[in-house]
């Protein structure tokens, strides 16, 4: 139980006080629960965020989820994603009352005038740089430009893109494996006749 | 019935959000904006304006604004749940299962595949935002300030890799001044 409450806090804190989304966290959940609390040892604490990023759904959750399950079990699991949550909701409640009372104001909405388009851009920009960092080249160029399409133009529920995109991936991962497998049998093979 | 549509639509983004915040907000407009009617696209970008600028995940700060707004509190707590839920079954199954290397190979190689797709939901979700309401005075004289706004602020988040808050602080200074 003590485990499971300092797990909470530990979350609360992060979950209060860092800025700029789920790559920020990840440093101060490193510090708190390899470095300070020593929880977790450091390289199995990475090897389980490799995989925490892969999954879906909320990163910030999934590792608060995955970090508490690991040092305290289902207690501490559902401590830690309490802690994680619980901040951003509150925060949330108490602008959505106050904002919805004062987005008519003139002056208000003059300042959320200038801030939409810079929002726009502050989409935009991320989704260029990571087709940079996929090495998307002209041949493949075509998957993004297909899901824009889709999305954008043919009004298709990004839904449907995401699960056609994931057969296609996993089609690909598994060829990849079965060629390296095939490469390890046949090295290991010739080793044998040597 | 709203309780349910929320726990339907928060679970289904979910499971099939991939990919970081960003990568979600194209599953959140298209739902949330699109399909049931739940925000305007202008409330939808200011909200992400203020998660940027508040603590904590953009998608639970999302869910906790649009379950506020349709059914109140219980429903803000009810959209977040929902979303995180996914996440707490997969904690028990799926972990066990990808701590094996081979596994783990797998799933990573799988997203590797997956992320030029991402960028393509992300990029959508931008496009989408593109329109009359949230750049009123397009078309509308020469000086476009929205147009001008939405340039600078890409170059400076793009090429400058800018700090997003302090890119809204002062668009939003340029708007109280400018309109």
């Amino acid at each position: 139980m003590k485990k499971a409450l300092e797990l909470f806090f530990c979350f609360f804190k992060i979950g209060a006080f860092t800025l700029g989304g789920g790559y920020a966290m990840l440093s101060m959940v490193e510090k708190a629960v390899v470095d300070q609390k020593k929880w977790i040892p450091n390289d199995e604490f990475w090897d389980m965020i490799a995989v925490v990023q892969s999954l879906p759904g909320v990163f910030a959750v999934n590792t608060a989820l995955y970090v508490g399950h690991r040092v305290a079990g289902t207690k501490g699991a559902f401590a830690a994603m309490l802690g994680a949550i619980i901040p951003s909701i509150t925060i949330i409640l108490l602008l959505a009352t106050v904002f919805r009372e004062y987005r008519d104001q003139p002056v208000v909405e003059r300042i959320f005038k200038g801030i939409r388009p810079c929002v726009v851009a502050l989409i935009l920009a991320p989704s260029l740089r990571m087709i940079k960092s996929a090495k998307v080249t002209w041949k493949t160029a075509i998957i993004p430009i297909a899901a824009v399409l889709l999305i954008w133009w043919l009004k298709v529920s990004p839904a449907y893109v995401i699960l056609t995109a994931i057969a296609g991936s996993l089609i690909y991962a598994l060829i990849i494996r079965r060629r390296e497998t095939a490469r390890h049998e046949t090295r290991d093979g010739k080793e044998d006749g040597a | 019935m709203i309780y349910l549509q929320l726990l339907w639509v928060f679970v289904k983004i979910g499971v099939l959000g991939f990919g970081g915040g960003y990568a979600m907000l194209s599953l959140i407009q298209h739902e949330v904006v699109d399909h049931y009617g739940w925000m305007t696209t202008t409330e939808f970008a200011d909200m992400v304006a203020i998660s940027q600028m508040t603590p904590g995940p953009i998608s639970i700060n999302l869910a906790t604004y649009v379950g506020y707004t349709t059914a109140g509190f219980g429903g803000s707590l009810l959209a977040s749940f929902a979303l995180c839920l996914p996440s707490v079954i997969m904690v028990y199954f799926i972990l066990r299962l990808f701590m094996n290397k081979k596994n783990n190979a797998l799933l990573t190689n799988t997203l590797k595949g997956l992320k030029p797709a991402i960028a393509g939901l992300i990029f959508a979700a931008g496009l989408a935002m593109m329109n009359l309401q949230n750049f009123p005075d397009f078309g509308r004289g020469q000086y476009n300030i929205s147009v001008t706004i939405c340039v600078l602020a890409f170059v400076a988040s793009y090429f400058f890799k800018a700090n997003p808050i302090l890119l809204i602080v002062i668009s939003g200074i340029i708007g109280f001044f400018a309109y």
